[in-house]
């Protein structure tokens, strides 16, 4: 095990006993990018230098007494549609190539208050679009357990940075899967909130009625420990919740006895490959061992979940994405007539194809003539999604399903194909349309790829699922491994 | 669902795209098979159903009325692909 | 030839006078270097969010309550769709199914007396930036793009079709105005944007109930502008009826300098603006209590205003409008009052000799350069006939042009009435041995004789003579 191999709570108690510094943990960090980012490309842009400089300089603050917080010189890599002062911030996209904010998203203010070390910022689909990381504007990337399998999308990047040692921990966003689906695809943790606990104050929006920022960590008390740092209202973020957000650690409990784990039926159909039924099946025995109460139940409209979905986010980012027209930032054609065909030209080379798609089925969901039997019945549609979780989670404390219905697939394999595509966050995506809370945890191997258990929480009920989350951690024996990427490399 | 060239033009227009005639084959044939998809809503009796366009129940949130600090022109005019002076620059609008 | 009627409805856009924008903390500022007023949010950056500025929704409510809406309990914001470079989203923030408001109406003096125009809506929005042109905009090489004014609060207010002649179209613009600024929430200045209208114009035969096809009439910057071009579009679609030809319904555009409405030319055919609830801000709820305490805070209006003038000033029903039609010299006229106790010489100096002033200099009263105390001050000179009302004009132009008091003037420049007799009557003398003719005339009964010779006096004294001394004088010496 080198240092990039550790959670954050593990390197934290070596830096506590003074054992290492944070210079030590960042150069091991930046020695595996440099020794297989070539092969998985988690990153578009690193900040070796001034990672380095940040990590001398708590060093010396540590060195001076101060004692280290739960994430001091703890390297995180930001997923590149979050807003970084001074550093690009692409979303994966031609169109914002060479973008440099000249603010920081709320999140990234919280965790430099924490004195996180930023590493850079992960590949991701463009504007958060897909499922794979292979829409990304600028290339692919892969999936440490196997190099040819996509790491899942949209936020590959982060969950291959994870995975690989490339970051300890990693921001990501997720609109309809994409923290959760390529936690799953890539073994590790990752965690979306409820919708309004962790401010989108600097989050570039794709579906600004979904999406949310999370965590992606090793493991579940990492995620605790970066949404501590993350969570909290906002009053930059008028979608924000005013709560008192408690410390998420104190859930870190290996007891679930007497927990209520619905499993919902719907999940188990038949496009649920036999190799993921197989595991979340001995998840839901494991649990039952730990002493939960496993309750079976229903979500009557989850067939229409993704079609609701495929109305909604597209509808939003048609606007949301209006914006990148060649005027005030971002990439311009420079051979226009007029401004017209300004905006034309340099949106039709900005943009890749499956976020043209989604910008074109949008305008039309909300065009003259057809909003009300699209978009508004799609808002309808999600309303009675939201009340079957409102009902399921009158008989249950929390949900159990598989993440994904299959493992990592081939890369290629379903990029011709974007219905295909969207299957694969059929059992994500109507988490975000409830605003649920929901985290991926490993719950075992197939053929060498890692498998995700998804856990599904009522609103603002992240305690509970970090505590089952952690509960069924502890029963598990995941933690630790390593991709063979990684084993032969070193 | 019916989706024709001249609907796939219509929706580029409004979203400032132009494609190739193989691209609006494409987009038409995918964006046509996802409509199909989505017409699966139909199937639902949304009558007496309201829209959930926010789903965090949150009301009235404001902020007071008092000016706060501005960008600096050079922070502001440092992404801009053209500029003239502090202006953003662009081709003529019409 | 039938004759044709109008059908005109205005949409009146006037900015709040929130310090800050409506969706974030840059000042709202007239004019500024370009792109120094703006911010992150208003710049439209990746990542950006509104929050909306409870100031913008009370000024919003107070309007409202002053133009007798109703205000809606629940409204929402939702995206207008559409790509213009000075629109940093290219969308706007601004409401479409539940507005703020709706149902209101207001008063405009009509032929026939009082008329109710009514109000469908008032919205909230955000303003657009500013693009500027070398020469046109159709001539212009490339066009200069300024956000400051992105994001500055606007109230929208459209009324009913329910104007039917430019006159009328002018007055509940002026009306519309008047109250505004009664309610403190704008200063409408047409000249800096603050204040902008188009219009719904249509014309049908006279006795008609079916509405013809309408145009949108923009850019017309002043009263002037809008009367213009009403008239233009009107002439201009009677005629096309008349030839036989049909209107087209479009957006068209007042072009001053050609004294023409024009159709404004767009790539974009399909005007498809995609309304959708905007989901970076949450619902409004407007609690009855919040329209109570806000409709408690409103100041008498306009209307209210002018009754009570006539009640308690017994002023005619016409010096009370005009006194009434600006908050401003409303204020001002009353400050007199308090002064000086006799409201139609206080109203037929400021209807007249200073109103006269303040046009001439293209001055508002509430930076007349004399104040209420100075023009009572000047009046008592009057009457206590230090000066005369004739040498009161004079005064009152140079307390205009310097600021002085009235009795410091008088003095300086000597202005003080003569009424002693003993100065009088050697001049008096003087005029009557030379004008031999019109003394004979006035012997002979021509009582108008008289009239010139007092002005001879008066013109031999610079004014300065008390003219009932003149008078009495003259009369006596030539009886």
């Amino acid at each position: 095990m080198e240092l990039c191999d550790y959670t954050a709570h593990e390197l934290h108690d070596m830096l506590v006993r003074r054992e290492i510094s944070c210079e030590d943990i960042c150069r091991s960090i930046f020695k595996r990018i440099k020794l297989l980012d070539k092969k998985i490309k988690a990153y578009i842009t690193v900040i070796e230098e001034e990672a380095l400089m940040r990590a001398r300089d708590i060093d010396q603050e540590i060195s001076q007494g101060a004692e280290p917080g739960p994430l001091t010189g703890i390297p995180v890599a930001i997923k590149d549609n979050i807003c970084t002062e001074g550093l690009r911030t692409t979303c994966a996209s031609k169109i914002l190539h060479n973008f440099v904010p000249p603010y920081n998203a709320t999140v990234i203010n919280k965790l430099h208050s924490q004195k996180v070390i930023i590493t850079g910022k992960t590949n991701m689909d463009e504007f958060a679009m897909g499922s794979s990381t292979e829409n990304s504007g600028f290339f692919p990337t892969s999936n440490p357990w196997a190099l040819d399998r996509v790491p899942g999308g949209s936020s590959g990047g982060s969950a291959a940075a994870v995975a690989a040692g490339e970051a300890i921990c990693a921001l990501g966003s997720d609109t309809g899967g994409s923290i959760r689906q390529p936690a799953a695809f890539c073994g590790v943790v990752g965690m979306k909130p409820t919708y309004g606990a962790v401010s989108r104050f600097g989050l570039v929006a794709f579906a600004s009625s979904l999406d949310q920022i999370g965590p992606m960590t090793r493991d579940v008390t990492d995620a605790a420990l970066m949404l501590n740092a993350i969570c909290g209202h906002d009053r930059w973020d008028s979608t924000s919740i005013p709560t008192d957000y408690p410390d998420f650690t104190t859930f870190l409990v290996d007891d679930i006895k007497g927990l209520r784990v619905g499993v919902p039926k719907e999940y188990f159909t038949e496009g649920l490959s036999p190799e993921v039924r197989e595991i979340i099946e001995k998840a839901i025995a494991t649990l039952e061992t730990l002493g939960a109460n496993i309750v079976e139940t229903t979500l009557p409209h989850t067939d229409y979940a993704l079609p609701a979905y495929y109305l909604i986010a597209p509808g939003e980012a048609s606007s949301n994405l209006a914006r990148y027209d060649g005027v005030r930032y971002g990439y311009r054609a420079d051979d226009a007539d007029d401004v017209v065909d300004m905006f034309i030209k340099s949106r039709s080379r900005g943009f890749g194809d499956e976020v043209k798609r989604r910008i074109m089925l949008g305008s039309y969901a909300l065009s003259a003539g057809y909003y009300d039997a699209y978009y508004l019945k799609a808002l309808k549609v999600r309303t009675l999604i939201k009340r079957d979780f409102e009902a399921a989670f009158e008989n249950c404390d929390v949900l159990i399903s598989p993440t994904t219905p299959t493992p990592a697939f081939r890369k290629g394999e379903k990029i011709d194909d974007p219905l295909t595509m969207y299957m694969s966050d059929i059992y994500t995506l109507a988490v975000n349309l409830a605003g649920l809370p929901a985290i991926s945890v490993p719950g075992g191997f197939r053929n060498g790829l890692p498998v995700g258990v998804q856990f599904i929480g009522k609103p603002l009920g992240e305690g509970t699922l970090l505590r089952v989350a952690y509960s069924f951690e502890q029963s598990s024996n995941y933690r630790g491994k390593r991709p063979p990427i990684v084993e032969e490399v070193l | 669902m019916l989706l024709t060239i001249a609907d796939v033009e219509h929706v580029a227009l409004l979203s400032r795209l132009e494609l190739t005639p193989e691209e609006k084959e494409m987009y038409r044939r995918q964006l046509a098979k996802i409509l199909d998809y989505a017409a699966k809503l139909q199937e639902l009796d949304t009558e007496n159903i309201p829209p959930t366009a926010h789903v965090v129940p949150l009301q009235n949130v404001f902020r007071e009325d008092e000016v706060g600090e501005h960008l600096p022109p050079e922070k502001v005019l440092a992404n801009a692909p053209d500029r003239e002076d502090n202006f953003f620059k662009v081709p003529r609008i019409l | 030839m039938a004759s044709y009627e109008p059908v005109i409805g205005l949409e009146v856009h006037v900015e709040l006078a929130s310090k800050s924008k409506i969706f974030c903390p840059s000042t709202t500022a007239f004019g500024g270097d370009p792109n120094t007023h703006v911010c992150p949010v208003c710049l439209g950056l990746p990542g950006v969010l509104p929050v909306l500025n409870k100031q913008v929704v009370e000024f919003g409510i107070r309007a409202a309550l002053a133009l007798n809406c109703e205000i809606a309990h629940f409204c929402k914001f939702d995206r207008k769709n559409y790509y213009y470079p000075d629109l940093p989203k290219n969308y706007q923030i601004s409401q479409y199914d539940l507005p703020l408001a709706f149902n209101g109406y207001i008063l405009i003096e009509g032929e026939n007396g009082p008329k109710k125009i009514g109000i469908t809506r008032v919205h909230m929005e955000e303003d657009a930036g500013k693009l500027v042109h070398q020469g046109t905009i159709s001539t212009t090489p490339y066009s200069l793009v300024d956000y400051n004014r992105t994001g500055v609060p606007l109230l929208e207010i459209v009324s009913e079709p329910d104007i039917s002649s430019v006159e009328e179209a002018k007055s509940y613009l002026n009306k519309l105005k008047a109250i505004i600024q009664y309610t403190g929430v704008s200063d409408c200045k047409m000249e800096e944007g603050s204040l902008r209208c188009d219009a719904n114009v249509s014309v049908r035969p006279v006795g008609s109930d079916r509405l013809g096809t309408k145009t949108e009439i923009k850019n017309m910057n002043s009263f002037r502008a809008l009367q213009k071009a009403l008239s233009y579009e009107i002439e201009r679609q009677i005629e096309v009826l008349e030839s036989g030809g049909e209107i087209v319904q479009e957006t068209r555009t007042w072009d001053e300098g050609k004294g023409i409405t024009l159709p404004m030319r767009s790539k974009e055919e399909a005007h498809d603006y995609r309304y959708f609830p905007e989901p970076d801000l949450v619902p409004l709820v407007i609690s009855s209590s919040w329209v109570d305490s806000i409709r408690k805070s409103l100041p008498e209006l306009p209307d209210e205003r002018k009754e009570r003038y006539v009640k308690e000033f017994d002023l005619p029903p016409y010096d009370a409008g005009v006194l009434t039609s600006s908050r401003e010299v409303a204020d001002y006229f009353e400050a007199c009052v308090d002064l000086y106790p006799y409201p139609k010489v206080v109203s037929n100096w400021i209807m007249g000799d200073l109103a006269r002033l303040l046009n001439a200099h293209n001055v508002e009263i509430e930076n007349c350069p004399v104040k209420p105390r100075q023009l009572v001050a000047m009046l008592k000179l009057i009457d206590k006939n230090v000066i005369s009302g004739k040498i009161g004009k004079t005064v009152l132009e140079e307390m205009f042009a310097t600021g002085k008091d009235p009795d410091v003037i008088v003095e300086e420049k000597g202005l003080r009435q003569i009424t002693d007799e003993g100065s009088i009557e050697p001049i008096i003398d003087q005029v009557i041995a030379d004008n031999p003719k019109s003394v004979n005339d006035y012997r002979n009964g021509k009582e108008k004789a008289l009239g010139f010779l007092v002005g001879q006096v008066m013109k031999a004294t610079k004014g300065k003579a008390n003219p009932a001394i003149v008078n009495q004088l003259l009369r006596k010496k030539l009886n």
